[in-house]
């Protein structure tokens, strides 16, 4: 289970106002719920799953995970609990290694590395097992630099890594964004099924809203640090990706009109 | 023939520094500058033991050790401290000048009438040079180049094998991929300190042997050793292409004793040794250039 208690994250900008990217945000996501999170750009979805991944540290709240405080964690710390996928495929292999030596890695997450053999033989049937049972053919890969695999497969690696050891948190940030849609479309039904075969608990962000439509049990719809849509059950499926490109349009204009008005204020104060 | 073979030995020697950049620059991607400071150190750490009758063996280990000091000492002004690599190695080979100065007590101490790792090597391996048709000093000069050959290919292989490991590994994706590194639990900036205290341990070997092969230390031995060891690894990269660790281990080997034929070749064609550096550092400048222009011209004859 996944707690965050008035997790406040706040910038503050040169010369100007300080920005409250993650603004007081209270949340509990119950073990084994599959969230998606949505937000206009600068809405602050990313700061807040990188709250949680450690990454950004917060000002004030707090956030237990596991029934441990990991407000406190470092980032490689918090990974003994976490699995991430980024949006860069990049970001989450390591290019100059073999696609099992990759996998390696991920099979020591919260673990000593200690010096005994990476790669063995086990190790490797395992590999090509999960490799092959998600997209078939990957398996015969296993020896060749994940550098020469395509955004689409190092993302469906990524996946198998991160989800290697069950965590106790998946967190997705954008992680078919930087796909062409044929594969973003793989890499999403591949999530859905770890998810669902493992019942996995997890945080995707997603700039989709067909995606957010159709995937997970609960969806956030975050704005200016704050969530101002908690959808699920029925309510969650009763949404469309109409809906919510509606409601993403009524958010903008409001934008639209707090920047009027600031402008407005300046123009009669100076 | 003794020159050829002495090239070669300096080749190999020298080996351990291109050994210790490829970890610290090719797997790390950290141009390490202490790697002159340590070179140096290893070098007066050594010197300084022999000559107070420390067994050579014991003195070359504590000038690894010396040298794994430095790299960690590097490694943390990065990794604590936040200080960029350049600088944080740039302020750890300057820190470093001092301390050889100390150590070795003035600029540079001889080694005459000390016994030294080689001579023992000398000992041990002369009938087996002798066998090989090697006579008079030319045998020495084999047994020598014999031991820097065996002691080279240990290091490798220890190499070798330790990068394949977990912990190994888990260096490895950190040098390459920090964020993949950390989201997996690993604490890179640790990774970093481990790393750079080998890579400069491989130098400051280097160093040692090096001033027990020529007979002396010198405060000023280690400068332009970086670029040296870059020029190495750029070279047996060139000599061989896209290959695997252990291909490239022994590739930065291969480039290091290739380059010190180069260089006596050209030496011996009439290059002035002050230009020496300067050759080298243009060396790795065409290697860092090069295949970018390659890929600009790939790119412009792919556009047309």
């Amino acid at each position: 289970m996944l707690e965050l208690n008035a997790a406040t994250v706040a910038f503050s900008t040169t010369g100007g106002p300080i920005v409250r990217a993650v603004d007081g945000v209270t949340l509990t996501v119950p073990a084994g719920q599959f969230v998606v999170v949505i937000g206009t750009n600068g809405s602050g979805k990313s700061t807040l799953l990188g709250s949680i991944a450690g990454t950004v540290r917060l000002d004030s709240g707090s956030i237990h995970l596991a029934d441990h405080d990991i407000t406190r964690w470092r980032e490689d710390q918090r990974a003994r609990l976490i699995g991430r996928v980024f949006q860069d495929p990049r970001a989450g292999t390591a290019a100059s290694l073999t696609v099992l030596e990759n996998i390696a890695v991920a099979a020591c997450r919260g673990r000593r590395a200690g010096l005994s053999w990476a790669t063995s033989r086990s190790l490797r049937a395992a590999a090509a097992e999960r490799l092959g049972s998600i997209v078939p053919g990957l398996e015969t890969r296993l020896d060749q630099p994940i550098g020469s695999l395509s955004g689409g497969q190092r993302q469906i690696v990524t996946l198998v890594m991160a989800t290697w050891h069950k965590p106790d948190l998946l967190l997705l940030d954008e992680h078919t964004a930087a796909l062409d849609p044929a594969a973003a479309d793989r890499v999403v039904q591949a999530t859905a099924r770890l998810v669902r075969e493992h019942h996995l608990t997890a945080l995707m962000v997603t700039h989709s809203l067909a995606q957010a439509a159709t995937l997970g049990d609960r969806l956030l719809l975050i704005h200016r640090g704050r969530i101002v849509l908690d959808a699920h059950g029925a309510a969650k499926r009763r949404l469309s990706a109409d809906d919510l490109a509606y409601r993403f349009d009524r958010l903008r204009s409001a934008d639209q009109l707090d920047e009027s008005a600031a402008r407005a204020l300046t123009v009669l104060y100076v | 023939m003794i020159t050829l073979l002495s090239t070669w030995t300096f080749g190999v020697a020298l080996g351990f520094v291109a050994l210790g950049v490829f970890v610290s620059y090719k797997l790390f991607s950290f141009p390490d500058i202490t790697t002159d400071g340590s070179f140096t150190l290893g070098a007066v750490v050594a010197t300084v033991l022999l000559v107070s009758g420390v067994d050579p063996a014991l003195a070359t280990l504590a000038g690894m050790a010396a040298g794994a000091t430095a790299g960690a000492c590097t490694g943390m002004l990065h990794a604590i401290l936040g200080i960029e690599p350049l600088l944080s190695g740039i302020l750890m080979m300057t820190a470093l000048a001092s301390v050889n100065l100390v150590v070795l007590g003035r600029s540079n101490v001889p080694l005459s009438g000390v016994t030294t790792l080689l001579d023992k090597a000398e000992v041990v391996l002369l009938p087996l040079a002798t066998l090989l048709g090697f006579t008079d000093a030319a045998a020495e000069e084999a047994a020598r180049l014999g031991f820097m050959l065996l002691a080279a290919s240990v290091a490798v292989l220890l190499l070798y094998l330790f990068f394949r490991t977990r912990l190994g590994t888990a260096m490895r994706a950190g040098g390459d991929t920090p964020t993949m590194a950390r989201a997996l639990g690993r604490n890179t900036g640790g990774l970093t300190v481990a790393g750079l205290a080998i890579a400069n341990s491989l130098t400051a070997l280097s160093g040692a042997v090096v001033a027990q092969y020529q007979g002396f230390a010198d405060v000023q031995m280690g400068v332009g050793m970086v670029v040296w060891g870059m020029a190495s690894v750029f070279l047996g990269a060139a000599l061989v292409g896209q290959v695997r660790l252990g291909g490239a281990l022994l590739a930065t080997l291969a480039g290091s004793v290739t380059f010190r034929l180069l260089v006596a070749a050209a030496l011996r064609a009439g290059l002035d040794p002050d230009w020496l550096k300067f050759t080298t550092a243009l060396v790795v400048l065409t290697a860092l250039v090069a295949p970018r222009m390659l890929v600009r011209k790939q790119q412009a004859s792919a556009a047309r």
